[in-house]
């Protein structure tokens, strides 16, 4: 498949260098599957589905393209091709997953808790970041939490200066509640070195865990091994892992759902 | 059940299917991965003299009827990738898969630096890659385009690994006049076997922007629109030296696709873009339809049937033919 253009038909600032990007299109997918977004003659980058109908992408500036991206205008076009990859696989037996987000790592959560949210189950959503101005989501999660029954999902913050909610790290407000035996499931997306962290606490407690994990990306077709992770090419195989056998035989989960 | 062994030069390959170059990259668990997969030998990605981190992206794309990319060569350099050949030899042994180095370089003489190097390795075999599209700005037209280049290049990779004792295959490109005139300019230099064959040079423009979609502009060709392509350059190939061993590469996706490649002449079948068509399990699914094929064909061992469709059926009449047209 190839790039189609996409028109942008809004956009929101989330945060000092993060704008969440809406398109006149829809895709079928699942929340942790991603798209290739293009600009011709520049370069062609991954980012995760933050919704698929419509298409919804939230960019973080960190380099030439992620800030000529948030150059772009309502009425200008980005060209996309996707969705990619393996999404997070919701159990409905799940009653109360945890979803964990590190920096832009929440983008594919809110969709996946509103899907858990749908199966009637009670979701704590974790959102950590460096300072206060670093976070993401929070609100829209909020807006989450105020259409659902009172009390279905819980919000827990966390700044690594402490400027808001918890201080610490995502790792500090999860693992009370796993030893408190709050939570039979985990889903994170974030950097690699929290990803292995919260598996980690997830197989001590024997829980079933699923990570979106991150590497760079070429084909995104799972041919030229750009993407390899523990012999799993991420951009078929992935980029959400399972890390328990209790997800079944296979490491993934059929998409989309 | 068919025996699918194949003898290919000094080995016995428990299957036909050979991993091609390029191929999820230059990881020894995804090289292990397709062993696992079924391969009877899996080639590593091209490596060079220096590390290159390849082009910008799009790199690789489906364009409809096949895929196309221009990675440029991205690995990490043939120092580095003797210490990966190591641990993936180590892996493939015990297997009894076969591992193939791949390698290109700038002038002649570099090639036979790269080998030198790489055959530290001990790979099973070496390829030398002159025949990849997407460097002509760095390294000028693919030396598989000229007889003379391409023996030239032939015998420096040979001097090099000689005394190391490796096999050498060549890899050719498809967009050549006659490729039985370069199949038989690097057989005379000495290649051991021959790989047919790499990408066809090519180009997408997407209609939106007015501009090519690959940052490299045109790129190689591979998958099924590679295939009828990639059946006349090896039945040319095995026409011009039907000795020499041949690695039939381009758009097998199925196991009759397998099975055509052999009848072309392939001595053992490479697999590529099937990996995306097909999914990571491409090669035990080609395997196991090969099987059913000769099978149901009551072909016992798949050897018999390479080079069929150079065994032409004779009829002891001639067709009638078309009538010349007439003019009205
Ligand atoms: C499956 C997948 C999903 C992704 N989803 C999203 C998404 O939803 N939203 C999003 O904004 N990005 C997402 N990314 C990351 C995004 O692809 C990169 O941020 C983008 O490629 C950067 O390109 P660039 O040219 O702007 O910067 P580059 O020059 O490529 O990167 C600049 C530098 O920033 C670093 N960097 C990259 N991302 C961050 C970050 N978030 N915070 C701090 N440093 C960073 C890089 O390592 C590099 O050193 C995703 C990546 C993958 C693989
Ligand atoms: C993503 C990709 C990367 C490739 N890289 C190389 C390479 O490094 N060296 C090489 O000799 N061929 C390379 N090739 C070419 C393949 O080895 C093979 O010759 C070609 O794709 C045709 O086979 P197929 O149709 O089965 O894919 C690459 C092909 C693809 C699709
Ligand atoms: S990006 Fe090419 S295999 Fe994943």
């Amino acid at each position: 498949m190839l790039p189609t253009p996409c028109r942008i038909v809004a956009i929101e600032v989330d945060n000092y260098r993060t704008k969440t990007f809406i398109f006149d299109a829809r895709l079928e997918a699942a929340p942790g599957q991603f798209v290739m977004a293009w600009l011709p003659r520049f370069d062609e980058k991954p980012f995760s589905l933050v919704n698929a109908d419509p298409v919804t992408l939230m960019i973080t500036a960190v380099g030439p393209f992620t800030r000529l991206v948030h150059e772009l205008q309502v009425g200008d076009r980005l060209w996309l091709r996707g969705a990619f990859g393996h999404g997070f696989c919701a159990f409905p037996e799940q009653r109360r997953p945890a979803l964990v987000g590190g920096g832009y790592g929440v983008a594919p959560l809110l969709w996946l808790a509103r899907q858990q949210l749908a199966e009637g189950a009670q979701v704590t959503v974790i959102v950590g970041a460096r300072t206060q101005a670093d976070l993401l989501y929070i609100d829209r999660f909020e807006r989450v939490s105020d259409s659902t029954s009172p009390g279905a999902l819980t919000i827990r913050v966390t700044t690594e200066d402490g400027s808001r909610g918890q201080p610490g790290r995502v790792l500090d407000a999860l693992t009370p509640l796993i030893e408190r035996g709050e939570v039979d499931g985990v889903y994170a997306c974030g950097p690699h070195g929290m990803l292995q962290a919260v598996e980690a606490v997830a197989q001590r407690a024997s829980l079933p865990c699923q990570c979106s994990w991150e590497a760079y990306m070429r084909c995104a077709i799972g041919i030229c091994g750009a993407c390899e992770h523990a012999g799993k090419v991420l951009c078929l195989d992935g980029p959400v892992l399972a890390a328990q056998r209790s997800f079944g035989a296979s490491s993934h989960c059929a998409s989309p759902l | 059940m068919a025996e699918l062994s194949t003898r290919f030069l000094d080995l016995t390959l428990p299957t036909p299917l050979v991993l091609a170059s390029g191929i999820w990259g230059t990881t020894v668990s995804l090289l292990v991965r397709a062993a696992e997969e079924g391969c009877g030998a899996v080639t590593a990605k091209s490596c060079g003299p220096t590390p290159r981190a390849g082009h910008v992206n799009p790199s690789c794309l489906d364009w409809g009827h096949g895929l196309i990319n221009a990675i440029g060569l991205a690995n990490p350099g043939a120092q580095a990738e003797v210490e990966l050949l190591r641990a993936a030899k180590a892996k493939l042994r015990p297997m009894g898969v076969a591992l193939i180095a791949s390698i290109f370089a700038g002038p002649p003489e570099e090639f036979g630096e790269v080998a030198a190097i790489v055959a530290q390795a001990a790979p099973d075999f070496i390829e030398v890659n002159i025949s990849c599209p997407n460097v002509h700005s760095e390294f000028g037209e693919p030396y598989a385009g000229d007889p003379d280049a391409a023996a030239e290049v032939t015998g420096r990779v040979k001097d090099a690994v000689r005394e190391a004792g490796i096999a050498v295959i060549v890899k050719l490109a498809p967009n050549v006049p006659s490729i039985g005139r370069i199949v038989r300019a690097v057989v005379a230099a000495g290649a051991d076997a021959l790989c047919v064959i790499n990408t066809m040079p090519g180009m997408v423009i997407d209609a939106e922007s007015g501009q090519p979609i690959l940052a490299n502009r045109s790129g190689g060709l591979s998958g099924p629109a590679l295939k009828p392509i990639a059946l006349k350059c090896v039945y040319d190939a095995r026409k011009a030296c039907p000795e020499t061993p041949i690695i039939g590469t381009g758009g097998v996706t199925s196991g009759v696709d397998a099975v055509e490649m052999l009848m072309a002449g392939a001595t053992v079948v490479g697999v590529g873009s099937a990996i995306y068509y097909r999914g990571p399990s491409a090669i035990s699914l080609i395997c196991a339809e090969l099987a059913a094929w000769l099978d149901a064909h009551h072909i016992a061992r798949v050897e018999e049937i390479q080079n069929c469709a150079h065994r032409e059926r004779i009829y002891s009449v001639a067709p009638t033919g078309a009538p010349i047209p007439l003019a009205h």
